[in-house]
């Protein structure tokens, strides 16, 4: 425990804090490459991940496609890559675009799956365009299942933007792998604190995020679904059921 | 090529090692999973605190949590028990989410009916629970499985010997070929892992076979499958 406490003292030192090599900075490459990374992903995987849910087509591709890639070692990848192109931020910042793909082109696609085809039916049938359809049946009830997605790509970037500093220095691993090289451990534990309270918070502000994005309509139903207890929860004693009479 | 072929030992000890860090985490992670998913939902007020609460270590970044390991294990740094109780940790925050949903569909009607028949808790568990929880649960380990052997090459950079070696080396020497090789094993492990384990579902499982693709039974096992990740 001593040592977390000097972990948390290396957090806490105003030295570490601030400048171009500060843990402020730090942090706040780490950010950039999540967040960077993340939105280039989400250009490229939400219209696809639409297309393939509004149409159907390419579906087993996306299936095996995003269960897939959850096997690819993405040390191996940013190694390659920075074998690659060499050291600088582009190759930690493609692969992690290359790991944020697959979870959201599932949310995106699982998202549109997900909408009950009697809702899409019953929007057709009032008339809406096809276009009407996506942009006011699929997209908003879909929301959640992408924001999910987007959860799993950021938490799952922000994780791995950590292992950026092995090819290429910067982000908060910086801090943990001068830490292991020059055994200061309370380096190495303090980054390694920052890190994990980064990826909590960041699935906190998802979580809530994910929640508050549920159509009003859905939210309702949810409710009255509460409410509305079967009849026959619990075993009727002495009298005689009479169904469907 | 020429890399693999003149490293083939290396690279088959690596394999056998990655395999050995890999499976126990696996096994234990699943052997822990059923029964706490089995408790979250026994108990109403426990389902939402013990999901959610080990649905977040899954969010810890490995390299972090492998560098907890030692103060918390009070084992040495370079240990692989490090990585592997890490590992552990993951699959349980993977799994038991999947646990608690694969049991939680078991038809009410069904487990009432057992316990009509004069099953008591415990054989209801392991004879009607169980079994037909199965195809979820299933799904569950494909996805820790996959996982777990991805994750298991970021123990080379705390200096756990896995198949990440071949990156670290591959890149402090400048040879892609032997970081591709690299990659390409732990693929294959996932891949084969993966056939294992689908092999065990149809030996174990003869039922879940005669399912169609299109019911929501199955529905349900994609869903599982496309649960999120973190590395």
């Amino acid at each position: 425990m001593n040592l977390l406490l000097d972990g948390i003292a290396w957090i806490l030192d105003p030295a570490n804090q601030t400048g171009p090599s500060g843990w402020f900075a730090r942090l706040g490459e780490q950010l950039a490459y999540t967040f960077g990374a993340v939105a280039i992903a989400a250009l490229i995987a939400v219209p696809l991940g639409y297309l393939v849910g509004h149409t159907g087509r390419g579906r087993d591709i996306a299936v095996s496609l995003s269960g897939g890639f959850r096997a690819l070692p993405s040390l191996g990848v940013l190694i390659l890559l920075g074998l690659g192109l060499g050291i600088g931020f582009k190759a930690p910042l493609l692969t992690f675009v290359v790991l944020a793909v697959p979870p959201i082109l599932a949310g995106a696609y699982a998202g549109f799956e997900a909408v009950d085809r009697r809702t899409i039916d019953a929007a057709r049938a009032v008339g809406m365009t096809e276009s009407q359809v996506i942009r006011k049946v699929e997209v908003p009830l879909g929301l959640p299942l992408l924001i999910g997605g987007l959860r799993s790509a950021v938490l799952q970037v922000v994780a791995t933007a950590t292992l950026a500093a092995y090819v290429s220095g910067g982000a908060l691993g910086a801090f943990i792998f001068a830490g292991v090289a020059t055994r200061d451990y309370a380096q190495t534990l303090g980054a390694s604190i920052l890190v994990t309270t980064l990826a909590l918070v960041l699935e906190g502000i998802f979580a809530l995020l994910q929640k508050l994005v549920v159509p009003r309509g859905v939210v309702a139903k949810e409710l009255k679904d509460v409410r509305a207890r079967s009849s026959r929860t619990r075993a009727v004693m002495g009298t005689p059921i009479r169904e469907g009479k | 090529m020429n890399w693999v072929s003149s490293n083939l030992d290396l690279v088959w000890e690596l394999t056998l090692a990655h395999i050995a860090l890999s499976v126990p985490p696996i096994v234990v992670g699943f052997l822990l999973s059923v029964p706490i998913g089995w408790i979250a939902n026994r108990f109403r007020l426990t389902r939402g605190t013990i999901l959610v609460v080990l649905g977040l270590l899954y969010t810890i970044p490995s390299l972090p949590l492998f560098i907890f390991m030692p103060l918390i294990l009070g084992t040495p740094l370079l240990s692989s028990l490090n990585v592997s109780v890490a590992l552990t940790i993951y699959a349980v925050a993977l799994m038991v989410r999947t646990a608690a949903d694969g049991l939680a569909s078991v038809d009410k009607d069904v487990l009432q009916a057992a316990s009509a028949m004069g099953y008591s808790g415990w054989q209801r568990f392991w004879r009607v629970e169980l079994p037909l929880s199965g195809p979820v649960l299933l799904a569950g380990l494909r996805v820790v499985s996959a996982s777990t052997v991805s994750l298991a090459t970021i123990g080379s950079v705390v200096g756990v010997t896995s198949l990440g070696y071949l990156f670290i080396n591959g890149f402090q020497r400048n040879i892609p070929a032997e970081v591709v090789s690299g990659i390409v094993a732990v693929l294959l492990i996932a891949v084969v892992f993966d056939l294992l384990l689908v092999l065990l579902g149809r030996v174990t499982l003869p039922w879940s076979r005669r399912e169609r693709t299109g019911s929501p039974r199955s529905a349900r096992q994609r869903t599982a499958l496309l649960a999120g990740g973190v590395s």
